[in-house]
C-alpha cells in the first residue's frame, strides 16, 4: 500500500515536501507561515527535526493539545493511587477527565485507593463572587472523614481559581498543620496556563518538589533500609500495566524498585525517591524537571530507557547496567538472554505479516520517538511522527537516536494536515489517539490508539512487546479492510496522481 | 427653573410620564449590533439608564445619590444599582448601609436563582429604590464576576419595569470586564464621569473615556459629560472645562464645595433631605436638571494621550514645561547637580 516502499529517499523527501507546501496552501498566508515552521522533512545527521515546537496553538485550527490541568491532573498526580487529588473549581474538567489513562493499580478503591474516583469541589456562582478557599477547606475535612486511609490530598486548580485569585497554599497549610502534618498539595495548573499540558507536567514537578520532597524531614529515621541496588521508575504512567512490565525485568537484573511514579504509586514511594541511587527516567518530556533537580539537589543520577521491543529494550537494559557492577550488568545479560526465546517467536510469528508496513505516529511525550524501535523490530517503517507538546529537546532526541532521513515530522499537527498527510502517503497504520482514531478508520486506514494502547496492554518491556505485536497485526491485518476498497472502482494501488 | 418650582407638588402630573408601553425595555429592541446612537429614537421619557464613574474617592456615591434625590424630587421613578462591593451606593437614600445584598443573599440562598426581586429591593428617600450587588470582602473571589450576576439577575427579574431612571454606581476603576458591565450594550446609555481638578482624577476620567469609547463602537453608550466635583484645587473650573473639550463633551455641573455635604453624610442623608432649603441642595437640583435634559445628547469621546493631558496642565500654568534633565531624579540627587 505503501508508496514509500517503491521511491528513492531523495523522491520521498521531493513529495513529503511537496505534501507540506500543499497543505500550507489552504491557510491564511499569516497562519501559513506560522504552521510552516512545524512541518519538515527530516535530514540525516540534523541533531534536530527541523521543526519549531512548544508554541501556541493557532486559533481556528484543531489541535490535539490538553491543557495545563491534563498535564498536572490526568498525567503526573492523578495516578498517584494513595492520594485524593480534588479537581478544584467547575465540575466539567474533573467529570470529563475522569479515569481516562487507564492507570492500572493495585488497592482497594475507595477504602485506600482513589484513582478512579473523581473529587471535585463543583464551583457554583457563589464559589466564584466569595471566593472558594472555605469550600476547599470543607472538602478536606469531608475527606478526612470519609477516606480515613488516603495518606494525602491534593489541590489540582481549575482555570476560574488563577482567575479570582484563591490562596489554595494557605487552604492547604492550614489543614495540613490542622490534620498533623499531613500531606496536602497545592497545584498551581490553571489550564490557560502554558501552550499545553506541557506546563501542567512541570508545574505538578514542581510541587512534588515544594510540597513532598521539601516536606520531608531530613533527619527522620528512615523508613527502609536502603540498598546499593536501589532504582526508582520515573515518568511510567503504568497504562495498562506497563510499569509492571517493566519492573518486573528490573527487579531480575537484580536491582530494586523503591518507587515507580506515578502509575500504581504511592505517596511513600514518591517520599522514598531521593534515597535511590538511580533515577530511570522514561517519559522524559513529563518528569525530566524532577529528575534533573534529584540530580542537583541529592546527587542522584538519571538515565532514560526505553523499553518498547527487543532491540531497545536490551540496549536500556545496559545502559542501566552500566551504573552499577558487574553482578548487575551480568544480570542485565541474563534477562536479556532469558527473554531472547519469546522475542525470536513473536518476530517469527508476526514479522511475515508486518513486514514492510508503514505508520504513521502522533502522539505525546515519548511515544512518537520511543515506540518507532518496536515497529522496526518487526519490520515496519515509521514514515512520519509528531509531537503533541514536545519541545525541542525531543525532536534532538528523535533526529539523533531514531528516525530515518525523509520522514514527515509534524509538530502539534493540525486536524486537516494529518488528515491530508494521511490521505496522500496511505501508511499501512495509524497510531494517534481517540479523537483520530474514527476518522482514519473511515477512510480505510487501520488504526491503533497510542495513548491508552486501545484498552489492551501492557506494551513495555518483553510480555508488552508480544501484546503489542499481536495487537498491530491485529489491526494492519483485519479482513475487514479488504472490504474498505470500493468494488467497482479500480483496486490499484493509490498513487500520487491518483488521490485527489 | 426655580429650585423651589422643581420642588413643588404641582408641577409633578406634567413631569410624570407616558403609558409603560412606550418605554424603552432593556433586550426589547433586539440584540444586533446597531452602530451609531440606537436611543435617539427614544422619546425623552422612556427608561433613562446613567451610570457614576469617576476616580476612587472623588465623590461618586455623594454626587449621584444627591443628584438623584434631586430627580426624585421633580418626580421621576428611580432606582440606583450599586456595583460596587462595598455595597455603600445607597447609604444616603437608605440611611443605612444595605445589608441585603443580591450576591450575599444569593449566597445564602443557595443561588441567584433562588432569590426574588422583593427580597433585594429596598425603598428609601422619596421612593427611590435601591439595590446593591454587593460581593465578596477584599482580597478573595471576583468581584467582577458578581457585578455581571447581579445586572442579569436585575434585568431578567424585571427590576427596570416602571421606572424613569435607574443608575449604575461604580467603583473607581474599571478594572475588569465584570466592571464594565454596565457600560455595555442595553445597559447605561449616559455616563457622568465625576472628576475634580486633580492631575490623577482628570487621568481617570480620561481612561474611563477610553472605555466608554470602546464599548461605544459595539453598543450604544455615549459619555453624557463630566461632573466636577470641586476640589479647591488651582483654576479648577477652567481645567475641568478645558478637558471636557478634548474629550469632546462638556461640563454637566461644577459642584462647588459646601462643607454641608459632610454634615449630610454623617447623617446618612442627601443634602436634599437633610437641608432642601440649602444652597448646595440647589447645586444638586441644577446638575439633576441638566442631566434629565441631557437625554439622547451624549457623545463619543476623544480621549487624548497621557502627554496631551500634560501639555494641558501646561498650558493653564498648572505644570511647568518639564525639564527632561530631572525626571527620575530625587531631590537629593538635584542638588548635588
Amino acid at each position: 500500500m505503501s508508496v514509500s516502499e517503491t521511491e528513492s529517499v531523495a523522491e520521498i523527501k521531493a513529495r513529503n515536501k511537496e505534501l507540506i507546501n500543499e497543505v500550507l496552501q489552504v491557510y491564511p498566508e499569516k497562519t501559513a507561515k506560522r504552521r510552516a515552521k512545524h512541518l519538515n522533512v527530516h535530514e540525516a545527521g540534523k541533531s534536530d527535526c527541523g521543526v519549531k515546537s512548544n508554541l501556541k496553538s493557532i486559533p481556528g485550527v484543531m489541535t490535539i493539545r490538553g491543557c495545563a490541568y491534563a498535564g498536572s491532573k490526568g498525567v503526573v498526580w492523578g495516578p498517584i493511587k494513595d492520594m485524593i487529588h480534588i479537581s478544584h473549581g467547575p465540575v466539567g474538567c474533573g467529570q470529563y477527565s475522569w479515569a481516562a489513562r487507564r492507570n492500572y493499580y493495585i488497592g482497594t478503591t475507595g477504602i485506600d485507593t482513589f484513582v478512579t474516583m473523581q473529587f471535585t469541589s463543583d464551583f457554583q456562582e457563589k464559589d466564584i463572587v466569595f471566593g472558594g478557599d472555605k469550600k476547599l477547606a470543607k472538602i478536606m475535612d469531608e475527606i478526612q472523614v470519609l477516606f480515613p486511609l488516603n495518606n494525602g490530598i491534593s489541590v489540582q486548580s481549575e482555570c476560574p481559581i488563577g482567575l479570582i485569585g484563591d490562596d489554595i497554599e494557605a487552604v492547604s497549610k492550614a489543614k495540613s498543620k490542622e490534620y498533623g502534618g499531613k500531606t496536602i498539595v497545592p497545584v498551581r495548573c490553571e489550564g490557560f496556563r502554558g501552550v499545553s499540558q506541557s506546563l501542567g507536567h512541570h508545574v505538578a514537578n514542581d510541587a512534588i518538589r515544594d510540597w513532598v520532597f521539601d516536606k520531608v524531614d531530613p533527619n527522620a529515621v528512615a523508613k527502609f533500609q536502603d540498598t546499593p541496588y536501589d532504582v526508582a521508575i520515573i515518568g511510567d504512567y503504568n497504562i495498562g500495566g506497563d510499569a509492571w512490565s517493566s519492573r518486573i525485568l528490573l527487579e531480575e537484573m537484580g536491582l530494586r524498585v523503591i518507587a515507580q511514579w506515578s502509575g500504581d504509586g504511592t505517596l511513600a514511594e514518591l517520599e522514598a525517591t531521593p534515597k535511590a541511587k538511580l533515577n530511570v527516567l522514561h517519559c522524559y518530556r513529563s518528569m525530566n524537571y524532577i529528575s534533573r533537580h534529584m540530580e542537583e539537589k541529592y546527587g542522584i543520577p538519571w538515565c532514560e530507557y526505553n523499553f518498547f521491543g527487543p532491540s531497545k529494550i536490551a540496549e536500556s537494559l545496559r545502559r542501566i547496567a552500566s551504573y552499577f557492577d558487574d553482578k548487575i550488568k551480568e544480570g542485565a545479560e541474563r534477562v536479556i538472554a532469558k527473554y531472547q526465546a519469546l522475542m525470536d517467536a513473536v518476530i517469527a510469528k508476526y514479522r511475515p505479516r508486518l513486514e514492510g508496513k508503514t505508520v504513521m505516529l502522533f502522539v505525546g511525550g515519548l511515544r512518537p520517538r520511543h515506540v518507532i524501535g518496536a515497529y522496526e523490530d518487526l519490520g515496519m517503517e515509521v514514515v512520519g511522527t509528531g509531537y503533541e507538546f514536545g519541545h525541542n529537546d525531543d525532536y534532538q532526541r528523535t533526529a539523533q537516536h531514531y528516525v530515518k532521513d525523509g520522514t514527515l515530522i509534524y509538530d502539534d499537527v493540525t486536524g486537516y494536515e494529518f488528515e491530508k498527510f494521511v490521505e496522500r502517503i496511505q501508511p499501512d497504520l495509524v497510531g494517534s489517539g481517540i479523537k483520530e482514531k474514527y476518522v482514519f478508520q473511515k477512510m480505510g486506514v487501520p488504526f491503533r490508539q497510542m495513548h491508552s494502547w486501545d484498552y489492551s496492554g501492557p506494551y513495555h518491556g518483553y510480555d508488552g512487546f508480544a501484546i503489542f505485536a499481536r495487537d498491530m497485526d491485529m489491526a494492519i491485518n483485519a479482513p475487514v479492510w479488504k472490504m474498505a476498497h470500493t468494488p467497482w472502482k479500480t483496486a490499484s494501488k493509490p498513487t500520487l496522481l491518483a488521490a485527489e | 427653573m426655580h429650585a423651589d418650582a422643581l420642588t413643588s407638588d404641582v408641577l409633578l402630573p406634567e413631569i410624570r410620564e407616558p403609558a409603560s408601553e412606550m418605554r424603552y425595555r432593556p433586550g426589547a429592541i433586539g440584540t444586533g449590533k446597531v452602530i451609531g446612537n440606537r436611543f435617539k429614537e427614544i422619546p425623552m421619557s422612556a427608561l433613562r439608564q446613567i451610570a457614576f464613574y469617576g476616580k476612587g474617592g472623588i465623590g461618586k456615591s455623594t454626587t449621584s445619590q444627591n443628584t438623584l434625590a434631586a430627580l426624585a424630587e421633580m418626580g421621576h421613578r428611580i432606582l440606583i444599582v450599586g456595583c460596587d462591593p462595598k455595597a455603600d451606593s445607597t447609604r444616603l437614600i437608605l440611611h443605612a448601609k444595605a445589608q441585603d445584598t443580591i450576591l450575599s443573599l444569593a449566597a445564602a440562598a443557595g443561588s441567584v436563582e433562588d432569590l426574588e426581586l422583593e427580597e433585594v429591593m429596598k425603598v428609601g428617600y422619596r421612593d427611590i429604590r435601591c439595590v446593591e450587588s454587593g460581593g465578596p470582602e477584599p482580597g478573595v473571589g471576583c468581584a467582577g464576576r458578581g457585578v455581571i450576576t447581579s445586572i442579569n439577575f436585575l434585568e431578567e427579574n424585571g427590576a427596570y419595569e416602571d421606572i424613569d431612571y435607574v443608575s449604575y454606581d461604580v467603583l473607581g476603576d474599571v478594572v475588569c470586564g465584570g466592571f464594565a458591565m454596565p457600560i455595555r450594550e442595553n445597559k447605561a446609555q449616559e455616563i457622568y464621569i465625576v472628576m475634580s481638578g486633580e492631575m490623577m482624577a482628570m487621568y481617570a476620567a480620561n481612561n474611563i473615556s477610553k472605555g466608554i469609547l470602546k464599548y461605544a463602537m459595539s453598543g450604544g453608550v455615549r459619555l453624557g459629560g463630566l461632573v466636577c466635583n470641586e476640589r479647591q484645587t488651582d483654576k479648577e473650573l477652567e481645567l475641568a472645562e478645558a478637558l471636557a473639550k478634548k474629550l469632546g463633551t462638556q461640563l454637566i455641573y461644577f459642584v462647588p464645595r459646601d462643607n454641608i455635604v459632610q454634615h449630610a453624610e454623617l447623617r446618612r442623608m442627601t443634602v436634599l433631605e437633610y437641608a432642601p432649603d440649602s444652597a448646595q441642595a440647589d447645586h444638586y437640583r441644577k446638575l439633576a436638571h441638566r442631566v434629565h435634559n441631557n437625554a439622547g445628547k451624549g457623545i463619543i469621546p476623544t480621549p487624548i494621550t497621557m502627554d496631551e493631558l500634560e501639555d494641558m496642565l501646561m498650558e493653564h500654568g498648572i505644570m511647568k514645561k518639564v525639564d527632561e534633565a530631572i525626571v527620575g531624579k530625587s531631590a537629593a540627587e538635584l542638588a548635588i547637580a
